[in-house]
C-alpha cells in the first residue's frame, strides 16, 4: 500500500483459495422448484458470483485465517504496530496484549448483550430487536479505530459500535421497548441517533464532514492534528439507495473527510446482495472517484487496520474511502423475521465456520495472550453486561403522556401549544392527572411480538 | 436604513446580513455560487463569503438537504436553495423523515436550524415542474415551519427570522413576485414574528385569505370589489405552518364571511384547513359557508392554459359574490335531481 493511497489495494493478497460456496445454490429439490418459479432468483443466479472471501477481481484483505492463524501483511501490519503481541519491548508487548484482549472483550460482550436483547424480546420485554450476531468483528474493529472527535452516523444494527462509543447499555433498548425514538445523547458519545431509513445517514455523515472542512477554514479545528472524520455505517442493501450514492458524489467532489463503512452481511431481509449489485460492492467506489477497499469483516484485526488507513487518509485531507466489510448476518433481520424462508441452512453453516469471535480467540490463545482463566474473566464481564442490560430494560417506565408534545419544535409554536392544552384538558377530564386516560396506561411496549412487521426496517 | 429593492434582491440582502451576522450560516444549492442562482437571489454571495460558505452543489436535491442535516449536526445553519418547486420531491424523504423529526427523535438533543428556500407557484409561463404549489404537503408535516412571503420587506425580514430559527423552515418565494419592488427597512424595529399573519387591507364585508403569489391579485380584487360597494379585508397569511388562525378568526368575527384562495388544488389544500377551523371557531359569526377559490385537481397545465387554472381577479370576485349570496352556487345536475326527489 502506498502511503499516498493507504487504503487502496490493486493486486490480490496472498489469498487462500476461496471456499467453494455459492450462496444461491438450491439445497433441496423444493428450493430448486422455488428458484425456477421466482424471476428474481434468475437475476440473482445469472449475476456474477460475489464470493465473500476471495475472487480474482477484487481482493479481500485478511490477517487472520479462519483457524486464527495470523498472516503477515506488511502493508496492513504497519497500521497495527501497537498490537504486536510478540513485541520485543516489554511495555509495548504488555500494552499490545491488553489492547488485543480489549478487542476480544468488546466482541464477546457485544455478542452476549445481543443474545440478551433477543431473549428480552422473546420474553415480551422488547417489541423488536435487530441482532448483530456475526458482525461483531466488523463493528468492533472499525469502531475501535475511531477518535473521540470523529462522529458516527449508523443504521439500527450497530449496537457494538454504540457500546464502543460509550453508550449506556440501557440506551440500546429504549427504542425497541417503545419508550423513546432514540437512546443516547449524540453529542455525548459522538454518534448520531441510529437511522431507520436505509442509507439516509450516509448524507448526514458527509454533511458533517463538510462542516469539518468549514471548521478547518475558520480555524475551529486543527488540521495539523488530523481532521475529525464522519463515519457512515450502512449495509449492502443501502448501496442501492439514492442517498448513499449521492453521499458518494458529494464526499468525493468536495473531498470531505468521510469513511463509508459498508457491512455487507449478504442479506437485506430476504434479498441477497446479488440483487443489489452485479459487481462486488467495493468496485463501485472507483466510479465515484474514491478508493474502495474490501476486507474480511469477520477478521477484527484486518478491519481495524483497514479502517485506520481509511481514517488516516481522510484526516490528511485525502477525502473519502469506501470500506466493504464482508460479513454475514447469522441471525434474522429482526426478531420478527424468519430467515429459514429464504436462505439455506448449509449457507449459514459455512459462515458459522468463519465465526469472528472464535477466530480471534484462537489467535489470542495461539500467541499466549489468552488462556482459560482469561476467557472466563471475559465471559464474566459479558454476563455482567447482560445483567445490566436486562435490569435497565425492565426498569424503563413509560413516558408521561404530555411529554409527547415536548420536542416537536425548539421554539414556542402557537398551534401545537393549543393542541397540548386541549389534550391536557381531555386527560384531566378523567378526574386525575390523566393516568387513567387512554394511551396513558398500557404496557404496550411490553406486549411483545404483537405489532412488529418484518418490514419495519430493512 | 430604508431602500428600494425587488423581492429577489431583498432575499439576497437578507441572506447577506444573516451570513455576516453568523459565520455558521452557509448557503447551498444548484447554481447558487458563481451564477448567483437562476433567479439571482444569491448573486454576489460567493464572492463575499467564499466557495465553502456558498456551495455550488451536485445536482441532487436529497443530497443537498441530507448534507445540510449533517452540517447542522455539526452546528451550522444551512440555507438550501431548491431551484424550482417541482424539484423538491426527490428531497422529500430527507425533509420529512430527517429534518422534521430529528429534534423530537433525539429528545431535543439535536437541533436542525435549516432553511429550505423554494421558488413557488405559477403564472410565469414555465415548463412542467416549474409552477407547482406544494405548500400543503409540507404544512401537513409536524416539525416543520412553513413560510410564504409576498413582498420585499417580508422577504428580507422573514428570511432572516427563518435562518435565526432553530426549527427547520420551508421558505416559499413566489416566482411571479420576484421582481416586485418595494421599500425595505434593513433594520426593522420589532418586526412581525414569522408565524403571524398580516391584514394587508382592512374591510368589513368579506375576509379574503391568501398568501404568496396571489396576495397582489387579492388586493386587486379588493379594489375592484370596493368599486362595487363591497368592503373586502385581505389577509396575507405569511405563515402556512403554523397557520395564524387567531388572525383569521378575528377578521371573520368582524365580517362573517370568508373566502380562501390559493394556487394549489382544492382537495386537501390549506383552504380546507382554514375553512374547517373558521367553522370551528367562528360558527356563530358566519353568515355563509366558507368559499374556496383554487387551482383545479390536476397536474399543473401547460403555460397557454394556466390562465384557466390559476385563480385570477375575476374568479376571486366570483368567490366574493358567492360568499355574499349574490350568485347561485354551482350545483351539479345529478345533485339537483336528488334534491328534487327529496322534495
Amino acid at each position: 500500500m502506498m502511503p499516498s493511497e493507504p487504503a487502496v489495494r490493486t493486486g490480490p493478497t496472498a489469498a487462500t483459495p476461496p471456499k467453494a460456496h455459492d450462496g444461491h445454490r438450491a439445497a433441496t429439490p423444493r428450493d430448486a422448484r422455488a428458484e425456477r418459479k421466482n424471476p428474481a432468483r434468475d437475476v440473482v443466479r445469472t449475476a456474477p458470483r460475489q464470493d465473500p472471501v476471495g475472487g480474482a477481481a477484487t481482493p479481500t484483505l485478511r490477517l487472520l485465517d479462519e483457524d486464527g492463524t495470523r498472516r503477515p501483511d506488511p502493508e496492513l501490519d504497519r497500521w497495527l504496530a501497537d498490537l504486536d503481541p510478540a513485541a520485543s519491548d516489554e511495555t509495548a508487548r504488555s500494552s499490545a496484549r491488553t489492547a488485543l484482549l480489549g478487542l476480544y472483550e468488546d466482541m464477546v460482550v457485544a455478542r452476549r448483550i445481543d443474545a440478551e436483547a433477543t431473549a428480552l424480546q422473546r420474553q415480551g420485554e422488547l417489541a423488536l430487536w435487530p441482532p448483530l450476531l456475526g458482525q461483531e468483528a466488523a463493528q468492533v474493529g472499525s469502531a475501535r479505530a475511531l477518535r473521540d472527535d470523529d462522529f458516527v452516523f449508523s443504521s439500527y444494527r450497530e449496537h457494538a459500535v454504540a457500546r464502543v462509543r460509550g453508550a449506556e447499555l440501557v440506551d440500546l433498548v429504549r427504542v425497541w421497548r417503545g419508550v423513546a425514538v432514540s437512546g443516547w445523547d449524540p453529542y455525548a458519545i459522538g454518534m448520531a441517533s441510529p437511522q431507520v431509513i436505509i442509507g439516509a445517514q450516509a448524507l448526514h455523515a458527509t454533511g458533517w464532514a463538510m462542516g469539518v472542512q468549514n471548521d478547518a477554514d475558520a480555524g475551529r479545528v486543527d488540521a495539523a492534528a488530523g481532521l475529525p472524520v464522519g463515519v457512515a455505517y450502512f449495509g449492502d442493501g443501502a448501496m442501492s439507495q439514492g442517498d448513499v450514492n449521492e453521499a458518494f458524489v458529494f464526499a468525493s467532489t468536495y473531498r470531505s473527510p468521510v469513511v463509508f463503512f459498508c457491512q455487507n452481511n449478504q442479506w437485506a431481509i430476504s434479498e441477497p446482495v446479488a440483487l443489489q449489485s452485479r459487481v462486488p460492492l467495493v468496485e463501485r467506489a472507483r466510479g465515484f472517484g474514491m478508493p474502495g477497499v474490501r476486507v474480511d469483516g469477520n477478521d477484527v484485526l484486518a478491519v481495524l487496520a483497514v479502517t485506520r488507513a481509511a481514517l488516516d487518509r481522510a484526516r490528511r485531507d485525502g477525502g473519502p474511502t469506501l470500506v466493504e466489510a464482508v460479513t454475514y448476518r447469522m441471525g434474522p433481520h429482526t426478531t420478527a423475521d424468519d430467515p429459514k424462508r429464504y436462505r439455506d441452512a448449509a449457507e449459514v453453516e459455512v459462515w458459522a465456520g468463519r465465526d469472528p469471535v472464535a477466530r480471534f480467540e484462537a489467535y489470542l490463545r495461539s500467541v499466549g495472550a489468552l488462556d482459560d482463566d482469561g476467557a472466563d474473566r471475559v465471559r464474566a464481564v459479558a454476563d455482567a453486561a447482560a445483567a445490566e442490560l436486562r435490569a435497565g430494560c425492565v426498569a424503563l417506565t413509560d413516558p408521561e403522556p404530555l411529554s409527547l408534545f415536548d420536542h416537536v419544535y425548539t421554539e414556542p409554536h402557537h398551534a401545537l401549544d393549543r393542541e397540548r392544552a386541549e389534550y391536557a384538558h381531555y386527560l384531566a377530564s378523567f378526574g386525575d392527572d390523566g393516568a387513567g386516560g387512554p394511551g396513558a396506561a398500557g404496557d404496550r411496549a411490553a406486549s411483545g411480538t404483537a405489532a412488529a412487521p418484518t418490514g419495519v426496517a430493512r | 436604513m430604508t431602500t428600494t429593492l425587488t423581492l429577489a434582491k431583498a432575499l439576497g440582502a437578507g441572506l447577506h446580513r444573516a451570513m455576516t451576522d453568523d459565520d455558521r450560516v452557509v448557503v447551498m444549492g444548484e447554481d447558487v455560487g458563481r451564477l448567483g442562482g437562476v433567479y439571482r437571489v444569491t448573486d454576489g454571495l460567493q464572492g463575499a463569503f467564499g466557495e465553502r460558505r456558498v456551495l455550488d452543489t451536485p445536482l441532487a436535491e436529497s443530497g443537498i438537504v441530507g448534507t445540510a442535516v449533517g452540517l447542522a449536526y455539526r452546528g451550522y445553519r444551512p440555507v438550501c436553495e431548491i431551484q424550482f418547486d417541482g424539484f423538491v420531491f426527490v428531497a422529500f424523504d430527507q425533509i420529512l423523515s430527517q429534518l422534521a423529526k430529528m429534534h423530537a427523535r433525539t429528545g431535543g438533543k439535536v437541533r436542525l436550524p435549516i432553511t429550505i428556500r423554494i421558488p413557488v407557484g405559477g403564472g410565469i409561463g414555465a415548463a412542467e415542474h416549474h409552477s407547482e404549489s406544494p405548500e400543503a404537503l409540507f404544512a401537513h408535516v409536524a416539525g416543520l415551519r412553513v413560510v410564504s412571503v409576498a413582498n420585499p420587506q417580508d422577504a428580507y425580514t422573514a428570511l432572516r427570522q427563518a435562518v435565526a430559527c432553530d426549527d427547520p423552515v420551508i421558505f416559499f418565494e413566489p416566482k411571479r413576485r420576484y421582481h416586485l419592488k418595494g421599500e425595505v427597512d434593513l433594520d426593522p424595529v420589532d418586526p412581525l414574528p414569522m408565524d403571524r399573519a398580516r391584514v394587508v387591507r382592512e374591510g368589513h364585508d368579506v375576509t379574503l385569505v391568501t398568501w404568496g403569489g396571489l396576495v397582489g391579485t387579492a388586493l386587486d380584487a379588493a379594489v375592484a370589489a370596493s368599486d362595487d360597494g363591497v368592503s373586502v379585508e385581505v389577509i396575507d397569511l405569511r405563515s402556512l405552518s403554523p397557520v395564524d388562525h387567531d388572525a383569521v378568526a378575528a377578521s371573520v368575527r368582524k365580517t362573517g364571511r370568508v373566502v380562501v384562495t390559493h394556487e394549489a388544488p382544492r382537495h386537501a389544500g390549506l383552504g380546507a384547513e382554514i375553512a374547517a377551523t373558521v367553522t370551528d371557531r367562528c360558527f356563530e359569526y358566519l353568515e355563509a359557508a366558507p368559499v374556496r377559490v383554487t387551482g383545479h385537481g390536476m397536474p399543473y397545465p401547460p403555460a397557454k392554459l394556466e390562465g384557466h387554472y390559476l385563480p385570477d381577479l375575476d374568479r376571486i370576485l366570483d368567490g366574493v359574490d358567492r360568499v355574499l349570496g349574490r350568485v347561485e352556487p354551482f350545483v351539479p345536475a345529478a345533485d339537483r335531481r336528488v334534491a328534487e326527489v327529496a322534495r
